[in-house]
Parts: C-alpha cells; sequence; structure tokens
C-alpha cells in the first residue's frame, strides 16, 4: 500500500505497510495480520528481557532528540513500590511532521500493541495517548480501536489472559503546540497549563502525578512490536550507514515538491535520491532552493548541504541540521526565504507558553523584526540585532522552544543573507507581487 | 499527601458550593454534568488518580454540549472536580481550541504556518472569507453562520492546505474548492 503515493520501490514500509488500507484499522483484520502476536510474547517475558531487547536493537527516539529508547526505559527502577507511567506523544504538531497521524489514522492497533508492550517493560500497568486536539480523524481511530481491544480482553486487568493489568487511555489536547514537550504535555495531562517543568527531577524519577514516567514517540512505540517479533539484530542490521543509526524512519514531505507525503526508508539513505527520485522532485518548471529536513526547529539547509546529506541522525548534523522529527519541508526558487522565516518565527511567538523572558520576548521581536523586513522597512542593523537576539535565546530558557525559533532565524540569514539584504537595500520583497501574493 | 491533594481539597474548601460569585447557579444556567454526561464524566474520572487530571476532558464536554465555554460553565467545571473558578479559568485561556465566546455555527481554521504558506494557503484564507461574508478573520457572518480564522500548524502539512470545520477534517484544499465546500455545509 502506501498513502497518500503507493510505496516507492527504494521504500522499506514496516510502520507504513498498510497506510491507505482502512481493513487494517480493524482488530479482526489487524490480527489476521500478525496483530498482538508481540504483546502476546512479552506479556509471558520478564520486563528486563524487553528492554535488553529494544536496547539491543539500536531503537532510538523518534519524536526528534534520538534518545535511545532501551535506555530511556532502564531508567525506570523495578520494583521501587510505586506507580509507574507511561505516555505516548501524539501531540504531533512540529511544522512539516504528519507521520504519527497517519500511523494513528490507518495503523491505531499498531500503536496500542506498541503502548502496551512498552508500559509492561517498564513496570506500569498505565499508558496514556495525548493525542493534539485537532486530530480529531486519529482521535476516533484511537478511541475505536482501544475499545476494541478492551472488549477482546487484550487491555484491561487480565490483559491477554496473563492476568498482567495494561490500560491504555486515550487524552485530549487542546491546542498548544508546547504540550509536544514531554514535561509541558505531562502538566497538560494533569490538567494544568502545558508550562514545561525545569529538569531535574527527570520524568524517569518524578513525572506525571509525580510519579515514574517515561515518554514515546507515537512512531517510537509502534516499531516495538517489529523489533520482539523479528529480534534486535534484524533490526540492527536494517541500517544503510552507521550502528548508530538502525531501523526505518518515516520522512514526511511537504511544501514544493512533487509528491508530498510520508515515506519510510532505512537510516542512512541519501537525501539526494529521497527528494529527486522517492519525492518526485521539484514542480515542473521550478528548482529547490532550500530544505528544512527535520520540521521547522532545525536549521535550514541548502541545496548543496541537503545533497550531501546521509539520512541518519549523524548525517544530518554533518551537514548543518538536525534529523529531528523527520519532518521535511522543501521550497522552490519561487519562495521568498524572509517571508517564510518570518512566518515561522510568528509560529513560535503564538506557541511561546510565556514562562521564560528570553522566549516570550525573544520571539515577538524577532517575529516583528522580520516581518519589518519582508515589508521593505528594515535595515542592516536589523540583521545583527536578529542574531543577537537569537544568541540569547538559545540555551537560556526552560525547554528548547526558543532555540527552536533561532534556528532557522541565524541559519536563514547565513545561507541567505543576500535575500535579506536585498529587502533592505531594495526596500521591498525581491520576488515581487509573486512572493507577495 | 501530593501537593495535587493539598490544593484540591483546599480548593473545595474555599469553595463549597460555587459561593464565589454563584455562577453555577445563575438562575438562566442550566448545568452542564447531569444525566448522562456526569455519568460519561464519572466513567473518566476512573481512568486518572487526581480529579484535575479530568479538567481537560471535562472542558471538552462542556464544549460539546453548549458550543464554547462560558464563565458560568468554567464554574461549575471548578464545582465537579473541586478546583477554583480562577484556576479553570486560567487552563481555559491557556489552550486554543476551547470558545471563550460564541462561534459562528461553522467555525473554520485555516493553516498557514510556512508549509503551507509556501503551497498557497493565504489564497485559501482569502477566499473564505470571501465566500462566507465573515470579511475579516476572527469576526463572525452577520448569518451566524461562519468564523474564519488562521491556525497554527494542524499537522497535515502534506496535504496542503488543510482546514478543520468544527470536528471535519478537509485535506488539500484549494481557493477554487472553497465555494463547493460552504455549499456542502449548508
Amino acid at each position: 500500500m502506501g498513502f497518500p503515493h503507493p510505496s516507492h520501490p527504494s521504500e522499506t514500509p514496516l510502520l507504513s505497510e498498510h497506510f491507505g488500507n482502512p481493513a487494517a484499522r480493524s482488530l479482526t483484520t489487524w490480527r489476521s495480520l500478525g496483530g498482538y502476536q508481540a504483546l502476546e510474547r512479552a506479556l509471558g517475558m520478564e520486563p528486563s528481557a524487553i528492554v535488553a531487547i529494544v536496547k539491543e536493537s539500536g531503537l532510538r527516539g523518534r519524536g526528534g532528540a534520538g534518545f535511545p529508547t532501551g535506555m530511556k526505559w532502564s531508567f525506570m527502577k523495578p520494583g521501587d513500590g510505586k506507580p509507574h507511567y507511561l505516555c505516548c506523544n501524539a501531540d504531533e504538531s512540529e511544522p512539516g511532521t504528519f507521520k504519527d497521524r497517519e500511523i494513528m489514522r490507518w495503523t491505531p492497533h499498531a500503536l496500542i500493541e506498541g503502548c502496551a508492550i512498552g508500559a509492561y517493560a517498564i513496570g506500569a500497568e498505565t499508558c496514556y495517548i495525548y493525542i493534539r486536539g485537532e486530530f480529531t480523524e486519529p482521535l476516533r481511530a484511537m478511541d475505536a480501536a482501544v475499545r476494541e481491544a478492551y472488549a477482546a480482553g487484550i487491555l484491561g486487568a487480565n490483559a491477554m489472559g496473563t492476568g498482567k493489568r495494561v490500560d491504555v487511555h486515550v487524552h485530549k489536547g487542546a491546542g498548544a503546540y508546547i504540550c509536544g514537550e514531554e514535561t509541558a504535555l505531562m502538566n497538560s495531562l494533569e490538567g494544568r497549563r502545558g508550562n514545561p517543568r525545569i529538569k531535574p527531577p527527570f520524568p524517569a524519577v518524578a513525572g506525571l502525578f509525580g510519579k515514574p514516567t517515561t515518554i514515546n514517540n507515537v512512531e517510537t512505540l509502534a516499531a516495538v512490536p517489529h523489533i520482539l517479533n523479528r529480534g534486535a539484530e534484524w533490526y540492527k542490521s536494517m541500517s544503510l550507514s552507521s550502528p548508530k543509526s538502525a531501523g526505518t524512519k518515516l520522512f514526511s514531505v511537504c511544501g514544493n515538491v512533487a509528491k508530498p507525503g510520508n515515506y519510510e526508508v532505512v537510516l542512512g539513505f541519501p537525501f539526494k535520491d529521497f527528494l529527486y527520485d522517492v519525492c518526485g522532485g521539484p514542480l515542473p518548471g521550478r528548482t529547490f532552493k532550500a530544505v528544512i529536513p527535520g520540521g521547522s526547529s532545525v536549521p535550514i539547509q541548502t541545496m548543496a548541504e541537503a545533497e550531501a546529506t546521509r539520512m541518519d541522525y549523524e548525517g544530518f548534523v554533518e551537514q548543518g541540521s538536525m534529523l529531528g522529527s523527520g519532518g521535511v519541508i522543501v521550497f522552490d526558487d519561487d519562495q521568498c526565504m524572509v517571508k517564510l522565516i518570518a512566518r515561522l518565527a510568528r509560529f513560535y511567538a503564538h506557541e511561546s507558553c510565556a514562562q521564560c523572558t528570553q522566549c516570550r520576548e525573544g520571539t515577538a521581536w524577532v517575529t516583528r523584526i522580520l516581518e519589518r523586513i519582508e515589508a521593505g522597512g528594515g535595515t542592516m542593523d536589523d540583521l545583527d540585532t536578529l542574531l543577537n537576539l537569537s544568541e540569547n535565546m538559545t540555551g537560556k530558557t526552560i525547554c528548547v522552544l526558543s532555540d527552536s525559533c533561532a534556528a532557522p532565524v541565524v541559519s536563514g540569514i547565513q545561507k541567505f543573507r543576500d535575500e535579506f539584504e536585498a529587502h533592505i537595500t531594495g526596500k521591498r520583497c525581491p520576488m515581487g507581487a509573486r512572493a507577495a501574493a | 499527601m501530593t501537593v495535587d491533594e493539598k490544593g484540591s481539597a483546599a480548593a473545595a474548601e474555599r469553595a463549597p458550593h460555587g459561593a464565589n460569585g454563584g455562577h453555577p447557579h445563575q438562575e438562566d444556567y442550566e448545568p452542564v454534568f447531569t444525566g448522562e454526561v456526569r455519568r460519561e464524566l464519572d466513567e473518566l474520572l476512573t481512568r486518572y488518580p487526581t480529579r484535575m487530571a479530568a479538567l481537560l476532558p471535562a472542558l471538552w464536554m462542556v464544549q460539546h454540549e453548549r458550543g464554547w465555554v462560558s464563565e458560568a460553565a468554567m464554574a461549575e467545571v471548578a464545582e465537579v472536580l473541586r478546583l477554583t473558578p480562577a484556576y479553570v479559568k486560567g487552563v481555559v485561556t491557556f489552550y486554543t481550541m476551547y470558545h471563550q465566546h460564541p462561534v459562528g455555527q461553522h467555525f473554520i481554521q485555516v493553516c498557514t504556518t510556512s508549509p503551507c504558506g509556501a503551497c498557497g494557503a493565504e489564497e485559501v484564507v482569502k477566499a473564505f472569507l470571501e465566500h462566507t461574508g465573515c470579511g475579516e478573520l476572527g469576526l463572525t457572518s452577520p448569518d451566524g453562520r461562519y468564523t474564519v480564522i488562521e491556525v497554527e500548524c494542524l499537522g497535515a502539512c502534506g496535504f496542503a492546505t488543510p482546514v478543520m470545520v468544527n470536528d471535519e477534517f478537509i485535506e488539500s484544499v484549494t481557493p477554487a474548492r472553497v465555494p463547493e465546500l460552504l455549499a456542502e455545509l449548508r
């Protein structure tokens, strides 16, 4: 299958194999495709053995930070006498990213199975799946699947007849990008404003409801059943580059590209082939100008950088950016970089929780200055002011929203400075009516 | 006792029966949490170790029943969950999806963040403003049918431009499709 395009021969559809197949949403079909076999096996194992397999597989967090999943799980101390919690982060809100949405709307049972295994592995009886409120279709699919799983005895006090309790609950967010930050997500789940918490204490020590908690991304948890079914060695062997980057990764592709959509490739895939072959290249008559490869919070790449990139955790860093969430935003030669960056800054200004001064004031000022430059009213000094503001917004706040606003601003000025200067000297957008439309 | 429990208990003592302004008992206010809705909330409370954790779901239930979250409704939620009205208002105002004022029958949200912006989202916004008669973002059309707002990233960037109409999510909207979409809502 594949959605919205049939899978490309260069793809390795593991998580996306059933995208586009509405039948895969039902428990009956999902079981006929091998669903819940991994959970059944897992519930018969020692939790520590599951953690060891996931550690060995090399699976790293797919939400953005890339932290080794098995290691994260091993921070949860067994037998401490406290309730443990698993939170599944389904608050997918990073501009350019729409992969978790597709996992949930096409294969909700894949996520439930991953959540149940993860919860059991970390000694938790309860997993909350925190889904952003705007995801109405994924919410409906997940709600229905959870009900089916309870009715079939897969979840509940006697999960799969093993006498072990595994509860999975869907929790609906209410519109706040910041709730994708793990400590803000926990505050939101507790019924609070979604302000991030200072770390330490880390969630594994004092997280949700003050209890030891692990937070994992949707895509990370959905990969776990495959690893238990086919083994750590198999997963680890799926790499086109370094052993530090194993497995498949979903990349969401959007912007000015011939075939936007989700594509799943083995880590280490050449980014050039990905952009020009798998995704169909630029729109007719256009050329690519810039790529933001890992969601809007990572630095912008020039095409020279992008075309030299291996698609893995280290490869993107070597070429001036980060893998992040895998949200690939492509801009072509018809776009004004100043305008796009100004609009991104406005996003961060809107989404700042306003807790830290550097972020609350910084995101607003950066937006105002960028919009002034875009409108033709900027000065050369503004560029220095932007870089100075960005420096003061990086590494100085409770969470990284502020840093995320600075990343496209700094990289944009460094790599596309001529476009900023043309706005300032020409006192208008050089793209004229086209980009101003 | 955790901070949570202390807070909730103290809050219950301070405002035992909505005494502060008496919002839930205003004569023209019909409580939301009665009958089936109350049972639904009680079931929901079994999923969490604190009552406060049911706050976002309870506010969703209010909005589902009433179309928006009024101050009186916030006071009722506070009473039901043993919180203070001020606390509930603090949470309501943090999140963008709770309506603090009545909105049009069809609440239209158009994503205009950069990825969609690069694919012509601004033209989609213009088309909605023109064809609904709203004129300006955030205003409700004179017939009360429509409110149009710009929204930050809806998480469907590969389907530019995504638009939400109440709970319905519509992908790949172009300015040309707008009149036909609005006709379907009538």
